[in-house]
């Protein structure tokens, strides 16, 4: 227990990464299911519609910053070191902060179901209520008096400290610990697409931290950020906000996008197709995801100079995306394809984000968006990408990587039913939502009316969300089955070309027992050009040396949380309890003896 | 069930009238509206050519190149430059075909109108709208009257949150931003009663913000404007009508609602002629006596948040009865 709470190695870290977002990814997921039960038909009337704001503003803040992030962010920990031939990432007790400011954040926002009474009113009442894009001035004070968006803004304060933590962690990770001879474009791609991600985080980040740093004093100090009486616009917020969120999807999708470029390869027996290609188009698609964000706002009235130039970057963001699925056609292509599990889920990502991808051209053309923004189609367009997407992309990562992360591989069969029940479940709740939308039914609404004609399609969706819930817990028992009963995994299950292929499953706590020396991008390979390295042996030669836990990290990150309270009690002194425990924290760590 | 989904399909496919779907993006009314279901439509069939061909090529290399026992050994290929310079190329010269009348109808579109259009006043308000009438100096709430066949200008704004003016059958939504006026401009094509509702997430009763738009001949708008621009019907003398009359100049409902001559309040709707619109609550319930009475009675309980509360201390329901039977007279 103590070696896991003062861990600093990267895969224990990872695991824990894993494991706490997927209990987020559940609990996101059951809020998804009250909400589906509410539109089941119309005037449902199973939450109030208070509630139900609360549900769905808990669903998108849950599901993208404490799902969807820390499940990438799982990968990113436990193989990025193994792919570059690290010991460690860069900084571990860094590491071992920023998870442990992730678990307090998320738990911060998600107690605020449950302390109500604590602000004199009910169980269920101060959940932030704003929408997880919490646009201004429905935020400010004047119309949202209670502590449900102070909750939200400092929830999101204290997980943009994680993430910015960890972004410059994995970069200086990437580009200073990778083993002799891998070269940049030697990289495996899931961690070239880590790496895009990681400077998207810590450039995307600060933008979010600047809007909720403005929310925060229009709402505690009485400044007019977004107050229009005041001669400012909510506008503003808009801008900061889709600043940072557009990045914000490519952050989501990338890391996806970097599995399924590892996975494809693996179980076609053959080298992705255009890996330059691929890396480029990766880097472009994170430099252009900054100059797109305004179409989010077509329907906010920019003039239409403004919604042209929006619409034209936007529609061309769709150029590298399409190179990047039809590189991945390509490489399975003359290949020679074992329909794994995380085949399937790979290449239901490719077929799903397709449909994500065709209904974002549709939106990138403003007068058609002005009928489809707000609505449905949109909730439609945005699930066949994060989850069609991400979580499809994820999937195919976590039966990848599952037995090199715990030495048991998951049972194929289980895994199967897990995806095709998803599958469909996925397509029968989201697909008819286009429909939905397009027949009138704006989104964000606890009720609609029998008259709208879209009560059987709702119906539909409702049952495809419980199918998903059901192909979900498949996955929870194919995980419980597979710890007592799972095949063991040996090194290399799959015969992947990447370094984390070369160690024993799960790996030493030091890794490789001796640094290989890479030679070429598919190391493990046989190419035309090059014969397989030879992997490290069983036993390091000589003594590894390991450094121990710290429970440091653990302690600086309390105080976050606790210097939170301050605000949202309206308390001077706890902030500087909370600044006390950070510092004490942040001073032992930095003066904690090397070699424990 | 079975048979619902034709009639569904059947509807999409035609462009009828409004009929089952009465907030249809897809049965356009308007030029506006049909500016945007006609590029939807080309952009959409782009879209389905692409959808085809890639999932096509993707199903076929998948059956072709499953894994078979004794298959030897793939070629192991790194890429091919001139396939990826097509690829690259293909849809971008797709999105050319799009991007065009795309830009051609955003300028179209941007809500640019004759002088002469009839121009109408949008506010958005927690949680209904105010329509103004600048031309003809009235004012009314959540139903709207046009005229078929004129020029129609919106202007847009908002007296607290961000709200989104949206009647899909007349055209797209633009948002209502305090301190902000935006504009739509449209031309109706067919008489109808189209309904509509705020599209931006705009607190508790978001989903309780719907209107309607009651397009109808020049001669009808005309006599709709006259009767709109009249004083109230003054009470018959003795009435349940006229009780009613002294409840509402002697309860708190005059610091909200304007009634012409009795009350000056602004900060709920209009109610100078509000026994003539079809829908309360901002469309929400019918018009009837038994809604009316519900919703004078605890408004709250009908709309979350409404920021008309329950009065205090509460009004008998002699009093709400004799409110119901005043307000229904204001026609």
């Amino acid at each position: 227990m103590k070696s896991w709470l003062t861990t600093t190695d990267h895969k224990r870290i990872g695991l824990l990464y894993f494991f706490t977002a997927f209990a987020f990814f559940l609990i996101g997921g059951i809020e998804a299911l009250v909400i589906r039960a509410q539109l089941a038909q119309p005037n449902g009337h199973l939450v109030t519609a208070e509630t139900y704001n609360q549900l769905f503003t808990m669903h998108g803040t849950t599901m993208v910053f404490l799902a969807l992030m820390p499940l990438s962010a799982s990968f990113f920990n436990y193989i990025v070191p193994l792919q570059i031939g690290a010991r460690d990432v860069a900084f571990p007790r860094l590491n071992a902060f920023s998870y442990w400011v992730f678990l307090l954040g998320g738990l911060f926002l998600n107690a605020s179901w449950f302390v109500g009474p604590l602000f004199h009113a009910g169980v269920l009442n101060v959940a932030p209520d704003g929408g997880w894009f919490g646009y201004a001035n429905l935020t400010e004070r004047q119309f949202s008096p209670g502590p449900n968006i102070d909750f939200w803004l400092l929830g999101l304060q204290i997980l943009g400290i994680s993430s910015l933590a960890a972004g410059f962690n994995f970069i200086v990770t990437i580009l200073n610990l990778r083993a002799p001879g891998m070269r940049m474009m030697r990289v495996p791609a899931f961690t070239w697409m880590t790496l895009v991600t990681q400077f998207l985080v810590i450039t995307a980040f600060p933008v979010i931290t600047v809007a909720l740093a403005f929310l925060m004093f229009d709402r505690f100090f009485g400044t007019h950020f977004y107050v229009s009486q005041a001669g400012a616009t909510p506008i503003l917020w808009q801008h900061l906000f889709w600043l940072f969120g557009h990045p914000e999807v490519y952050i989501l999708i990338l890391p996806a996008m970097g599995i399924v470029s590892e996975v494809l390869p693996t179980f076609a027996r053959k080298p992705l197709f255009g890996y330059t290609v691929v890396v480029y188009s990766g880097i472009l698609i994170g430099f252009m995801g900054w100059g797109v964000w305004s179409h989010h706002m077509f329907s906010v009235g920019l003039g239409p100079i403004a919604d042209s130039v929006f619409s034209a970057t936007t529609m061309l963001i769709a150029v590298p995306t399409g190179v990047k699925i039809f590189n991945w056609i390509a490489t399975l292509w003359g290949g020679d394809i074992r329909g794994t599990t995380a085949l399937h889920f790979a290449v239901g990502f490719i077929a799903m984000f397709i449909i994500g991808g065709l209904s974002g051209v549709t939106h990138a053309s403003p007068p058609a968006d002005l009928q489809q923004t707000d609505t449905y189609y949109v909730v439609a367009h945005i699930h066949y990408v994060l989850f069609g997407g991400t979580i499809m992309g994820l999937f195919a990562g976590i039966y990848y990587w599952w037995p090199k992360m715990t030495g048991r591989l998951l049972s194929e069969a289980l895994g199967k039913w897990h995806f095709w029940l998803q599958f469909v479940g996925m397509n029968l709740a989201f697909f008819p939502m286009h429909l939905i939308g397009l027949l009138g039914m704006p989104r964000r609404i606890y009720t609609y009316s029998p008259e709208l004609g879209v009560s059987d399609l709702n119906l539909l969706s409702t049952i495809g969300a419980f199918l998903i819930a059901l192909s979900i817990l498949v996955f929870v028992v194919n995980i419980v089955r597979t710890r007592r009963r799972g095949q063991r995994a040996g090194n290399d299950p799959w015969g992947g070309a990447t370094l984390e292929w070369s160690i024993s499953s799960p790996p030493p706590v030091y890794n490789f027992s001796v640094i290989p020396t890479v030679a070429n991008r598919l190391p493990r390979w046989k190419t035309e050009h090059h014969e397989p390295m030879r992997d490290p042996p069983g036993t390091p030669p000589a003594p590894i040396h390991v450094p121990g836990g710290s429970w440091w990290p653990m302690l600086a990150a309390l105080g976050l949380p606790i210097l939170a309270l301050a605000p949202l009690t309206h308390t001077l002194w706890i902030a500087f309890v909370g600044v006390a425990v950070l510092l004490a924290g942040i001073y032992l760590w930095a003066f904690e003896p090397f070699d424990v | 069930m079975r048979k619902r989904f034709w009639v569904l399909t059947a509807a999409l496919a035609g462009s009828g009238c409004g009929g089952p779907f009465p907030q249809s993006a897809l049965h356009p009314h308007s030029d506006f509206a049909r500016a945007s279901d006609v590029l939807f439509t080309d952009i959409f069939w782009w879209a389905a050519a692409v959808f085809v061909v890639v999932e096509a090529l993707l199903v076929v290399a998948l059956i072709r190149f499953r894994h078979r026992e004794g298959r030897p050994a793939p070629t192991p290929t790194h890429g091919h430059t001139l396939m990826e310079i097509a690829w690259t190329l293909a849809p971008a010269v797709i999105l050319v075909f799009v991007a065009v009348p795309t830009v051609r109808t955003i300028f179209a579109t941007a809500g640019g109108a004759p002088a002469d259009a009839v121009k109408v006043q949008v506010i958005g308000h927690q949680w209904w709208w105010e329509f103004k009438y600048p031309d003809l100096a009235l004012t009314t709430a959540n139903e709207m009257h046009v005229p078929v066949g004129k020029p129609v200008r919106v202007a847009i704004t908002s007296a607290d949150v961000i709200h989104s003016f949206w009647v899909p059958p007349l055209g797209g939504k633009r948002d209502a931003i305090p301190g902000q006026t935006n504009y739509i401009a449209f031309q109706a094509d067919s008489e109808g009663d189209y309904s509509g509702q705020c599209a931006e997430f705009c607190g508790a009763s978001h989903a309780n913000m719907r209107l309607r738009v009651v397009v109808e001949s020049d001669s009808e708008f005309g006599r709709w404007a006259t009767v709109q621009l009249a004083g109230p019907a003054a009470p018959t003398p003795r009435t349940a009508a006229e009780r009613g009359k002294a409840v509402f100049a002697r309860s708190a409902c005059i610091g909200c609602h304007t009634i012409q001559g009795v009350s000056p309040g602004v900060i709920g709707p209009n109610l100078t002629h509000v026994g003539g619109r079809t829908t309360i609550a901002s469309g929400l319930f019918p018009n009837d006596s038994a809604h009316l009475a519900r919703w004078i009675a605890d408004a709250p309980s009908l709309k979350p948040g409404a920021l008309m509360t329950r009065m205090q201390p509460p009004l008998t329901d002699a009093d709400i009865a004799a409110l119901v039977a005043y307000l229904q007279s204001l026609k």
